[in-house]
């Protein structure tokens, strides 16, 4: 490597320039986390999985379904959600949207890099608000167009028992979007959570235990507490919105998705709390 | 400009940095000395507004650095190598960092050719050498073409015509008018490059002085002269500040008398020299000797001071550098 320092370089006008340019706006330091979250491997290859799995587990549970359908009773038949099996992917696919959201910023405090970001934007919570802003967007547009394929696909199978629905039938567009904002809802929720714990391991090990494990240790407890734990739970409320059939134990649709993003909202709080307390 | 005052910052019961006041004035380069664990690197993330003091202020230009509205084209620093996410290129870090202040692709790739990355900056910055990854963090540093630089470590792991490279930049970015604080393990390095020190051991100020006054006042050069006429030239140099140890029966080892005035004296008196050999005392010496006594201080007499009397008493104040004769003259 030859470097050599360009003799004649113009006297700087630093002084000047620092007076009047290169402002911090919001909007660049968005730009500058777009920037971020593009150029990293990981971004590309989660996502490519989570839009794989989301259209390919569509397609196999509607195959199933139509597979078994002529031997399927008739209350089964009565519950079957025609656009939610075309979205089965939504299981798996919010693990893959939390790992992430959880790696957006976990891995700038595992590599260091948090410390530029944060000698750039020191007052450190645009940082916070445009990761999450930039996840959310990314996943949410990303999200819709996958969930709107694996719909059309899961229900293009389905035809061939006649029992698919169509976009335009009453409550199916809000499950097709609902998908998509549960997950960009999981995403930011994961960035809160990592930016609280600031570490990876941690931060995956708590989204996981919210969204999974959580419901199943309710499951533990007496009936009657049930009843009232459970639909508040992060993953059954924001899964209420996603339903094309609402649960009568659920909260409904839009009360359900507010809980949900009432919990980001808290965990990103926590987290602004913290980013600004804590040295960096 | 960087002023430092009565900066405090505690970890817990440990002490970081403790009433460090110091101000790092434009157009020198000014080093900063310590050994391992003396708060350099803390006091540096300070001045960035990493860590936040416990109690005490450090102000760039005059604000502190959040309160810039502009903190690249205000300050440009190395806080340790490869503070970049190991799965992203030199070309896309520097972009980002350039985002947030609206800095154009342009003066990416000038820093990147400033730098001599042009080869390797779409490479991932996991692959990195130490040496690549220093030579990022100042293009990083040099992004906003910043009036204040803050370097922590600049040539470690710098290959010798990197070392060069830097050194020959840092002095024109002085030169320039702009205030260049660096941090070095590195004495001859440091010597070499900064003009003015600020030495700190156990979170404390030692000094803030010149690179020269600093040697100077560590400890005084010593000449070696050998003569057969030993006992005459001894008694001619005798005097108050004078100190002679002799270690054969015709070397002296003379402090408080310049090279010079012993020749003209011998001259002066007919005695012959075989050897008069002025030794000065270098600044890893002079380093040495300082941190030496702020350790000592620590542990029994009397504290080396907490710095805040040098608070605002003008650059060229050396409060704690008084020429030191003790221990040296046997």
């Amino acid at each position: 490597m030859s470097t050599t320092i360009t003799p004649g370089t113009p006297a700087p006008d630093f002084a000047a320039r620092a007076a009047g340019r290169g402002r911090v706006t919001f909007v660049r330091v968005l730009r500058a986390e777009w920037i971020k979250l593009r150029s990293l491997r990981s971004t590309f290859w989660v996502l490519v999985a989570a839009v794989f799995v989301v259209i390919a587990l569509g397609l196999l549970v509607t195959s199933g379904t139509v597979d078994r359908w002529p031997d399927t009773g008739a209350a089964e038949r009565a519950r079957f959600s025609a656009p939610n099996a075309s979205l089965t992917g939504l299981y798996l696919a919010q693990l893959a949207i939390g790992v992430l959201g959880v790696l957006v910023i976990t891995g700038e405090y595992a590599t260091g890099s948090i410390r530029a970001t944060m000698s750039a934007v020191p007052h450190r919570l645009p940082v916070l608000w445009a990761k999450a802003a930039v996840f959310g967007a990314v996943t949410f547009v990303l999200m819709l167009v996958t969930s709107l394929i694996a719909f059309l696909a899961g229900q293009a199978v389905l035809s061939k028992e006649h029992i698919d629905v169509a976009l335009g039938d009453p409550g199916v567009p809000r499950v097709v979007v609902g998908v998509a904002l549960y997950l960009a809802i999981t995403g930011i929720l994961a960035i809160g959570v990592g930016a609280v714990v600031r570490n990876a391991a941690g931060g995956i090990a708590i989204v996981f235990g919210l969204l999974l494990v959580l419901p199943q240790v309710v499951q533990a407890l007496p009936t009657a507490w049930q009843d009232h734990i459970t639909r508040y739970l992060p993953s059954e409320a924001g899964q209420a919105f996603t339903r094309w059939h609402p649960s009568a134990d659920a909260l409904s649709p839009n009360t359900g998705i507010t809980v949900f993003a009432l919990y980001a909202a808290a965990t990103l709080a926590a987290a602004a709390v913290l980013l600004r307390r804590r040295d960096a | 400009m960087i002023t430092a005052e009565a900066l405090t910052k505690r970890y817990g019961p440990k002490t970081a940095v403790e009433g460090l006041s110091f101000t790092v004035r434009p157009g020198v380069v000014t080093g900063f000395l310590g050994p391992n664990g003396a708060g350099k690197s803390t006091t540096m993330r300070m001045i960035l507004g990493l860590d936040r003091p416990t109690s005490g202020s450090v102000t760039v230009n005059g604000r502190r650095y959040a309160d810039h509205p502009a903190p690249l084209h205000e300050v440009g620093a190395l806080l340790e190598a490869k503070a970049v996410h190991t799965g992203r290129s030199a070309y896309h870090h520097l972009l980002s960092m350039a985002a947030t202040t609206g800095i154009p692709t342009r003066r990416v790739h000038q820093v990147i050719r400033m730098v001599g990355l042009d080869e390797v900056a779409r490479k991932r910055v996991g692959g990195f050498s130490l040496g690549m990854g220093q030579r990022l963090g100042i293009a990083t540093a040099l992004l906003g073409d910043p009036a204040t630089l803050v370097l922590d470590e600049p040539v470690n792991g710098l290959d010798p015509e990197g070392v060069l490279w830097i050194r020959t930049l840092l002095k024109s970015l002085a030169a320039e008018g702009r205030t260049v604080f660096l941090s070095s393990h590195l004495m001859s390095e440091m010597a070499l490059t900064a003009e003015h020190l600020i030495v700190v051991g156990r979170g404390r100020l030692i000094a803030d002085t010149s690179v020269a006054d600093f040697i100077a006042g560590a400890a005084p050069d010593q000449v070696r002269v050998r003569t057969p006429d030993a006992d005459r030239l001894r008694a001619l140099l005798f005097g108050p500040e004078v100190r002679i140890a002799t270690e054969e029966r015709d070397v002296l080892e003379v402090s408080g008398v310049s090279s010079d005035d012993i020749g003209r004296i011998a001259a002066a008196h007919g005695i012959t020299l075989f050897e008069l050999v002025p030794h000065r005392v270098s600044l890893e010496e002079a380093f040495m000797e300082s941190t030496r006594d702020a350790v000592e201080y620590r542990v029994g007499g009397p504290s080396v001071g907490t710095g805040a009397t040098s608070a605002g008493t003008g650059p060229n104040t050396r409060p704690r550098t008084g020429p030191r004769t003790r221990g040296r003259a046997a």
